[in-house]
């Protein structure tokens, strides 16, 4: 698709308008100042970037919007009206909608009875349901959403069925502004097509939508104006067509980053296969054929649902391989559990921070050391004395080594994760989206930090669903398909290579 | 563990304030305020409460309660819970009078019995928990009944035979000793038990099993054997609820109505203490201030005449209302948790 520029974009909406002002919004929480002095304009039928690193005060800012959050001081002006929403329900009221991450669906309900949850149709008390069916399918049509049925129920809708159907929800409010929170950190990349669409949509409506992000390409893709904040204070309000993406990075991070991703560390050569799988076979995968060597950064890419993240918990013991070997250091294992294959020397960093890879409630320090505790627990205390300077070296930045994980910020929690891998010195380590959702300061860390590994002789295998870095970082590109390995690729390749790959046609070709 | 180490860079008080809050943090500081409050109430009533010898008196009543409160601590800061201890305690007590049957040289092997009995309870509510993953909640809900029911088959709801001498000493008797006349056995155990229930929860096992607690597949991905540590926490509350049905037998002697009420009255006391239903949270520590909470509770009641038949209902409330708060504080909008968080300023 081609993203329309607001000048593109009639639809009859008067583009140079502010629909919102912001003012001087300043915000403190237990004294401490998250948001000092931000303005935010917002023009009808635009789209609209607000990025910064985490704890630059991105959600903030789109909490008091939502009125989730009470702006301390500062003034909010919706069609030239001062307004304060002391509740979201007032935000809704006034047309201003928000879509967080977190979805808020009821998964065994139908996407009609979602859309119009709390107020359905009723007919003489009772809720009728072919009003409600017929009203979602206009809205659906509307917006070109003729593939999504009112009455499926949203469990059996993918991701990005999912966040479509909060966007509905939203409009079926008749929003004229819509905050999305990070709509595409749990889409792939086919998904995310769909909601490019439904954005350009909503932009010809005449909607102004706020796109709070981290992937530099979507917001040079789809917004027309990025707003950039940094510790809680306005940077700059730019248009996306006269910015360079290195000048965006640097307003973000307040510091030139050289290259985004790092070169190889001198002396960085590869070594023996420290990894081996032979005709890897279960009933989501077949016939893989992978080696993974020490030094080297091998990368598995490919479609949601290509098997990836699976062949990642086959090695791991989480799923199993029914078919074929796997060796490790030219030993034939049989990682039946994630206990067996740690002590062979193995590190998963899960793709599901939360769900799969922290403790939440628990400390830094303890979720650091939780495989040792698990798997040498008498060795544990001495080795866990590695962890300090292991989680300094990651630049985390934590109230002390007894703050609870929840507390911080998705980067910093991800380095929580990589210390406790790196803790357990392993000679494999499968990396399953290591930058997802972490802010670019982060990510920079975690690429950096792969080199260090490779130096170091580590063999590394990262999933990823982001091309840029399986480009910028890999030595070798294994592209899957369905489960098999479609092709592999050198490092340096292109996007359109391994796309072409994983979609199984062409370069050049329609790509969905 | 409590002797601030010398402090670094940072200042003696922080040190000790950091090792009180690792004591009692975990939002369990409200139980103590709740203990210190209610002791201050009994002592309004009755000056003579704070006089040492009863004061011994109020630990040996209470030092059932405290283990049994531990021995639920580990379970439910794993994540379950264990109904079956009330009647494990009472089957134990049958159990040993029954065969113990006066005779001072049975004291041992019996002793040496009970407890493979109540490790093998606890195996048993592990591993039907664990394995054939069937909810704790049902598990020991069976095994309560079990207990219950074989203890009321077998001895018609009278107890035959009677408890040794030597049985009776832990929870009745004591060293001779001044200013307290009598230093309870019970306390002298009690110590030991939270002692050592609080270096378990400091070694890799103790750490490992409230992580399992609070995201057990995070555990399980982390190399944590989560069956294991799991059915290993079910053993310890049966353990301890044999050690509560000896402190209990030798306090109280032998009816048929022992151990009556009594998991109940540990969740409450562990729910008191600010540890989490659903695992994860609180400490061993505030489970065992929660059990002392409530004996005072029971204690003030007496004080003022209210009649016994009001436990129930009080515990009750209390469990409702320690949730309720546990859950509005968790629920409170804890500002750091959104993207803008007070961190200090980067480099």
């Amino acid at each position: 698709m081609t993203a329309s520029t607001p000048e593109a974009a009639g639809g009859g909406a008067a583009v140079s308008t502010h629909l919102l002002r912001m003012r001087g919004i300043s915000k403190s929480f237990l004294g401490v100042r998250v948001l000092h002095g931000v303005d935010l304009d917002l023009r009808a039928g635009e789209v609209h970037a607000l990025v910064g690193e985490n704890g630059a005060g991105k959600s903030t800012l789109m909490k008091i919007l939502a009125g989730v959050h009470q702006a301390d001081s500062g003034t909010v002006e919706l069609d030239g009206a001062a307004v304060a929403f002391e509740h979201p329900l007032q935000a809704q009221q006034a047309r201003v909608s928000t879509v967080f991450q977190e979805f808020n669906l009821l998964p065994d309900r139908t996407v009609a009875e979602n859309v119009f949850l709390g107020r359905e149709p009723r007919t003489r008390g009772m809720v009728d349901a072919r009003r409600m069916n017929a009203d979602t399918a206009q809205l659906l049509a509307d917006l070109g959403l003729t593939w999504l049925t009112p009455q499926a129920p949203v469990r059996s809708l993918s991701v990005a069925g999912q966040q479509i159907v909060e966007i509905v929800k939203a409009l079926s409010y008749d929003a004229r502004i819509i905050s999305m929170d990070e709509p595409t950190a749990a889409l792939a990349d086919e998904e995310v097509d769909l909601l490019y669409r439904l954005i350009a949509r909503l932009r010809e409506r005449g909607v102004a939508i706020l796109y709070v992000s981290h992937r530099l390409k979507e917001i040079f893709d789809l917004c027309d104006r990025v707003t950039v904040l940094k510790d809680g204070a306005l940077v700059d309000t730019v248009d996306t067509a006269t910015l360079r993406p290195d000048e965006l990075v640097r307003m973000m991070v307040g510091r030139p980053i050289s290259s985004f991703f790092p070169d190889k560390l001198p002396g960085t050569a590869p070594g023996d296969v420290r990894l081996r799988v032979t005709g890897g076979g279960n009933d989501q995968l077949d016939g893989i054929d992978l080696e993974v060597r020490a030094g080297e950064i091998t990368c598995l890419a490919g479609l949601q649902g290509s098997g990836r993240t699976e062949i990642a918990h086959a090695l791991f013991g989480i799923a199993r391989f029914t078919r074929g070997t796997v060796q490790v250091d030219g030993r034939t294992v049989r990682l039946r559990s994630p206990r067996q294959a740690v002590r062979t020397g193995l590190a998963l960093v899960t793709e599901d921070r939360k769900a799969e890879g922290l403790a939440l409630n628990q400390s830094v320090a303890a979720n650091a050391r939780l495989v040792l505790d698990a798997v040498d627990p008498r060795r544990a205390a001495a080795r866990a004395r590695r962890i300090p300077g292991l989680l300094s070296s990651l630049d985390l930045v934590a109230r002390g080594p007894d703050q609870e994980v929840r507390f911080l910020s998705g980067g910093n929690q991800q380095k929580v994760v990589l210390a406790k891998w790196l803790a357990t010195e392993p000679s494999v380590i499968v990396l399953d989206e290591p930058t997802r959702g972490i802010d670019v300061g982060a990510k920079h860390r975690v690429y950096t930090l792969m080199r260090e590994l490779a130096a170091d002789g580590v063999a590394i295998l990262m999933v990823s669903s982001e091309l840029p870095e399986v480009i910028g970082m890999a030595d070798r590109v294994i592209v899957l398909r369905d489960g098999r390995i479609a092709g592999e690729l050198p490092g340096g390749t292109t996007e359109e290579a391994v796309m072409a790959l994983a979609t199984g046609q062409v370069p050049g070709g329609p790509m969905s | 563990m409590t002797a601030p180490r010398p402090a670094h860079r940072s200042s003696g008080a922080s040190r000790v304030a950091g090792v009180a809050s690792a004591l009692f943090g975990g939002g369990s500081a409200t139980v103590f305020a709740l203990l210190i409050v209610i002791f201050a109430g009994i002592f309004a009533m009755n000056p003579s409460f704070m006089e040492p010898p009863s004061l011994m008196a109020f630990i040996k009543n209470a030092a059932p309660l405290v283990v049994l409160a531990i021995g639920q601590y580990f379970v439910i800061v794993a994540g379950e819970l264990d109904l079956s201890v009330g009647s494990l305690v009472g089957t134990q007590v049958v159990i040993a009078a029954a065969l113990i049957d006066g005779e001072e040289s049975r004291t041992g092997p019996v002793l040496l019995l009970m407890l493979v009995f109540g490790v093998l309870v606890g195996l048993v509510n592990g591993l039907i928990t664990t394995v054939l993953k069937v909810h704790s909640l049902i598990t020991t809900l069976g095994m309560m009944l079990v207990l219950y029911g074989a203890n009321r088959l077998w001895t018609g709801g009278a107890p035959t035979g009677a408890l040794s001498e030597a049985f009776r000493q832990p929870g009745r008797g004591g060293v001779e000793m001044p200013v307290v006349r009598l230093l309870p056995w019970s306390l002298l155990i009690l110590v030991a038990v939270v002692i050592a229930a609080v270096v378990v929860m400091r070694r890799p096992y103790g750490r490992v099993l409230i992580a399992v607690g609070d995201n057990e597949q995070a555990a399980a991905f982390s190399g944590v054997r989560v069956w294991q540590v799991r059915t290993a926490a079910f053993v310890l509350s049966s353990v301890m609820a044999t050690l509560a049905a000896v402190l209990i037998g030798g306090y109280a002697g032998v009816t048929a109505q022992v151990g009556e009420g009594l998991e109940f009255a540990a969740i409450t006391a562990v729910v008191l203490g600010g540890v989490v239903l659903g695992g994860g949270r609180g400490t061993v520590i505030a489970a065992m201030a929660g059990a002392l909470t409530v004996e005072a509770l029971f204690t003030l009641f007496n004080q003022l005449s209210l009649p016994s038949t009001i436990r129930p209902a009080a515990q009750g409330l209390i469990i409702i209302a320690a949730v309720a708060y546990a859950a509005r504080e968790r629920s409170q909008p804890a500002p750091p948790v959104d993207d803008a968080r007070p961190e200090p300023a980067r480099s």
